[in-house]
């Protein structure tokens, strides 16, 4: 598989790692040493350690756990009101940021691109928001009557300042006879957005499993069993990619009884425990509500990869092989179906990108899922590493990566650059942080956590745009007026001389 | 039907293809849970009427897209706009991600800054520790020659102290003794940003000035810009006092930060300031704020400590910049030169070919409390009638000062100003009282969506257009940008509102 020449490619790539090192104090090229690796074929780890607290003073590009459970898990149920407990900013930076698709009347029945906080004034740090907790939510009562539900997503002071939100929850949800659910999100919790998936995860496990409980007992569950069930989660419809997922498990002959969490609602959440396999997309954001389902219900899930035409093939036949000859024979239908128009897809984009080289860095899966589809186009991938994987990503990423890829968890801004710099990449996919520096180095890009407010990518229509996208970036004629061109002549005449 | 390689659709057209709306429609039938249509349309009516305002201004503890942020975005704005400095963050890392982020997604521009990356430990233990490596790495690693210290409501919490740590960070030889560590705190749950704004300018010039009072003045004028977003301005006040002759310094000008040419490298610490300029503002003969509430301690702290005449001058619309350039002329003894009487003169004849269409308009607005002063100002003189002005951060002072404005102004009669009061309100206000135009920023796309009402972008973030924030929006060319927006807003609805053929578009005029 490796040809020999990446031997060489490999002590290269660790050499450039040690020089960038050279930056850092003593103590920091230390711990940040153990963050980055190049990797060797046959090994079942990228080599790097993860999930571990970013060094103070860097530049990550990491969030917190609010992110992680509002911005991530929560948020885009659409028809809950999810309040940003605490000050006012939290809410206010990420709000409408993530453009998670839904369909629905904005501030009537549905509430994903409104911001509702508890705005935190000095009197509430001194005096305990509890009170104003429970009063927000009577005033959300009287507001927004079509709510289905509450989440109260905290904020850094919440915890520091010792506020009960669980009894205030309780009250209110017994009050309200809906789902008043607290998360303990605060953003000094853990070491990235990643605890906060968890906290999220672990709140649908505590208080909506239970109401799927009830709703079994009581025979309140409102549609039919079917053998062919599924709940597609993990997927947070980033400009509709859930959407261009569940078109295609439809196709297929499956039922999609609930979406988690884009365009999600709390009807699907609570109806989630009733599908007959689950189907997770993003692992790290929620294969914890993928273990607690299996333990608490039998349920079985799957991880599926719907980036690119070779992966997609490969995952309905995956989701296929767990049902009946019907729904295989379906499966095969539909990527016949969409095979001459993903070859159309190539054959006019592939010519154009063959042979280019992409560094990427993002958050939970597409460090690694991405990769078939850039390959999927001709383009290989170079580099890659993940803001908030744990060691069980980086196990995953080796089935994904070349022999000589470069890995940088948790990358700084200063490391990232300095590879960039050193390896001289086609394309940057990364996110918004990283975008504008790279494009003043004359470097196409494309932000991978927001599809650059194209998208969607995932499923073979999300493909079609994906490839058009990659080809505008990459085959801008933008990027060659960088730079006056007197001054190139000049460059060029000096080192002539 | 399948994407087609030769027109590859994305979510704005692909979404509306049947295969999509009967997915949707699949899922609200069958598993949303959702409520029934005649009830969803209830509500939605009922949330335009009269009843729900008042049940809506009833809200005391509530806030629904509110119209402010939290300091120390502030605070990053105010020291990105120094030479070479770089934002620390003392706090957990999420928050300035987010700025970081926000500040990007306006400008479309890089925007460096640093946290210290508190965890749960520090939460119990202090970020002292956090303070002390943070400090060593980012000034190995960023090679800034200033870092500008705030904190997050976390830090603000646990209780850091910022002096007693950037003094122990020192001398654990993180940084050198010399090396400028200005600092403010700046918790998230006081203010908004632009507290942010003020408590850093203050930090800074108090680290930069200290010990360089000299004499005698250095005979320039200090220009502190507030929490201006837009890039033209400073540029565009530069323009105006170098045509004066007049010697000033900008404290804090991120204009070139936030807009460096595309050379194919990138610096990540473009223009700025110079540090021995400001550190010499001390010495100037007096300051003079572009924005009254986004400095007042920084004011009381030049008037007090330095000794220093400052004033409050919005060089907005023609009188704003009227009276801008006659202060500066009293201040420096120089004259107001031709170049920009012409200007002035062009502003006005711009005016008068278009004031028709804005004469009599109702309009309401929000943001920060001078930009709002500035821009209601302006269109006053065009003869514009405010009805709604909101106001999420600000307070007395600014309504006070606000409704004398108004009380001036023949056209300021019918206005109310709400302070206090967030975006959830202003929908209240703009469905049970219209307007013909509203202005604000992106934010409001909510608000026009909703209520129909046509939508001028002005004020921070811009997320959705492109390049407005390029623009100058004061003097009389930045008069010219504002009136451009407005009245080209307002035939732009024209257009729409006549534009059917052979039933609307009687008159759908090609001269306007």
């Amino acid at each position: 598989m490796t040809p020999p020449e990446n031997q060489n490619l490999v002590d290269e790539n660790k050499e450039l790692i040690k020089e960038v090192l050279q930056a850092y104090p003593e103590k920091a090229r230390k711990k940040r040493e153990k963050h980055l690796n190049v990797h060797e074929e046959s090994k079942s780890d990228c080599g790097v350690k993860s999930n571990i607290k970013s060094i103070p003073g860097v530049m990550t590009a990491r969030g917190c756990a609010y992110a992680g459970s509002k911005g991530v898990v929560w948020g885009p149920i659409k028809d809950m009101i999810h309040i940003s407990h605490g000050p006012v900013g939290c809410g206010y930076w990420s709000w409408s940021g993530r453009r998670n698709y839904y369909v629905g009347i904005t501030g009537i029945n549905s509430f994903g691109t409104m911001h509702f906080t508890s705005d935190f004034q000095e009197r509430d740090i001194v005096f305990g928001g509890d009170k104003k907790l429970t009063k927000i939510i009577d005033e959300l009562e009287i507001l927004f009557p079509l709510n289905r539900g509450v989440s109260i997503q905290s904020e850094c002071p919440i915890g520091l300042i010792g506020d009960d939100i669980e009894a205030v929850a309780k009250k209110a949800s017994k009050q309200y006879g809906k789902p008043v659910v607290p998360l303990r999100c605060e953003g000094f919790r853990g070491v990235s957005q990643s605890l906060g998936h968890h906290i999220a995860n672990d709140a649908i496990r505590d208080w909506i499993f239970p109401e799927f409980d009830k709703a079994k007992k009581n025979n309140t569950i409102d549609f039919e069993p079917s053998p062919y069930d599924v709940a597609l989660i993990g997927d947070y419809n980033i400009g509709g990619d859930a959407w261009a997922s569940r078109m295609l498990l439809e196709e297929m002959g499956l039922r999609v009884v609930a979406q988690w969490s884009g365009d999600g609602t709390l009807n699907e959440l609570i109806q989630g425990p009733a599908a007959k396999l689950v189907l997770i997309h993003c692992y790290r954001s929620m294969n914890y509500i993928c273990r607690s389902l299996e333990e608490q219900y039998g349920m079985p899930w799957m991880e599926f990869n719907f980036f690119g035409p070779t992966k997609i093939a490969a995952s309905l036949r995956e989701i296929a092989a767990k049902f009946d000859s019907k729904i295989q024979e379906n499966a095969e239908k539909v990527i016949a179906k969409y095979t001459p128009v993903m070859n159309a897809v190539l054959e006019k984009y592939r010519p154009r990108l063959e042979g280019n080289t992409v560094m990427l860095y993002v958050g939970g899966l597409r460090p690694r899922h991405v990769v078939p589809a850039f390959e999927d186009l001709g383009i290989k991938v170079v580099g890659t590493g993940y803001e908030f994987a744990h060691n069980d990503d980086y196990k995953r990423t080796t089935h994904y990566i070349d022999n000589a890829t470069i890995i940088y968890d948790d990358v700084t801004a200063y490391e990232f650059e300095e590879f960039v710099k050193a390896k001289k990449p086609d394309l940057i996919a990364s996110g918004i942080k990283e975008k504008y520096a790279f494009q003043k180095m004359g470097l196409p890009f494309r932000q991978m956590h927001s599809w650059d407010y194209s998208g969607p990518y995932h499923g073979y229509d999300g493909f079609a745009i994906f490839a058009r996208d990659m080809d505008l970036a990459l085959n801008s004629p933008t990027w060659s007026l960088i730079g006056a061109p007197w001054k190139k002549a000049a460059t060029k005449a000096k080192a002539a001389a | 039907m399948p994407q087609n390689p030769d027109r590859i659709v994305d979510h704005v057209d692909l979404f509306k293809q049947p295969e999509y709306t009967e997915l949707f429609e699949n899922k609200r039938k069958n598993f949303e849970g959702a409520h029934p249509p005649e009830e969803v349309e209830r509500v939605s009516e009922w949330t335009k009427s009269w009843d729900y305002r008042e049940k809506n201004f009833a809200r005391e503890a509530l806030t629904i897209n509110p119209a402010k942020g939290c300091q120390p975005v502030g605070a990053m704005f105010a020291a990105l706009g120094f030479e070479g400095t770089l934002p620390f963050v003392q706090g957990s890392q999420g928050c300035v991600a987010y700025f970081r982020t926000h500040l990007s997604r306006h400008y479309k521009e890089p925007c460096s800054a640093v946290s210290s990356s508190m965890t749960e430990d520090a939460a119990v233990f202090g970020g002292l520790n956090n303070m002390i490596e943070g400090m060593q790495v980012s000034y190995q690693l960023y090679k800034p020659k200033m870092i500008a210290v705030c904190t997050t409501c976390m830090a603000e919490v646990i209780g850091d102290d910022l002096g007693a740590f950037i003094t122990n960070s020192k001398n654990a030889g993180s940084i050198p003794q010399d090396f400028p560590v200005p600092f403010a705190h700046t918790p998230s749950f006081v203010g908004s940003h632009i507290t942010g704004y003020d408590n850093m300018m203050k930090g800074i010039l108090l680290n930069l000035t200290e010990g360089k009072k000299t004499a005698t003045s250095n005979g320039k004028i200090n220009i502190i810009p507030g929490f201006d977003t837009y890039v033209g301005n400073n540029r565009e006040v530069k323009r105006m006092l170098n045509a004066m002759g007049v010697d000033y310094t900008i404290l804090s000008d991120s204009s070139d930060y936030f807009d460096s040419p595309n050379t194919g490298e990138f610096d990540m610490y473009p223009g700025g300031t110079k540090l021995e300029d400001a550190a010499d503002s001390i010495n100037a003969k007096a300051t003079v704020a572009l924005q009254a509430y986004t400095t007042p301690k920084t004011r009381e702290y030049i008037s007090t400590q330095w000794k220093q005449e400052t004033k409050v001058l919005r060089p907005f619309g023609v009188k704003g910049t009227d009276e801008f350039l006659t202060a500066i002329a009293e201040l420096t003894g120089k004259a107001i030169p031709e170049e920009l009487e012409i200007d002035r003169g062009r502003l006005v004849d711009a005016i008068t070919d278009s004031y028709a269409w804005i004469h009599g308009k109702k309009f309401a607005i929000y943001g920060d409390p001078d930009l709002i002063i500035s821009i209601t100002s302006f269109l006053l003189e065009m003869g514009a009638e405010p009805v709604h002005i909101l106001c999420n951060n600000g307070d007395e002072t600014f309504k006070k000062e606000m409704e004398a404005i108004l009380a001036a102004s023949p056209f300021g009669k019918e206005a109310t100003v709400w302070i206090q009061k967030d975006l959830w309100h202003l929908r209240s206000l703009l469905f049970t009282e219209p307007v013909d135009f509203f202005i604000g920023n992106s934010y409001g796309k909510y608000l026009w969506r909703d209520t129909k009402i046509p939508m001028v972008r002005i004020g921070y973030p811009l997320f959705d257009r492109h390049h407005l924030h390029r623009y100058a929006t004061l003097g009389y060319q930045g008069g010219l940008n504002i009136l451009n927006w407005v009245v080209n807003t307002l035939l732009d609805e024209m257009d729409r509102n006549t534009n059917i053929t052979g039933k609307t578009d009687i008159s759908f005029d090609l001269i306007r």
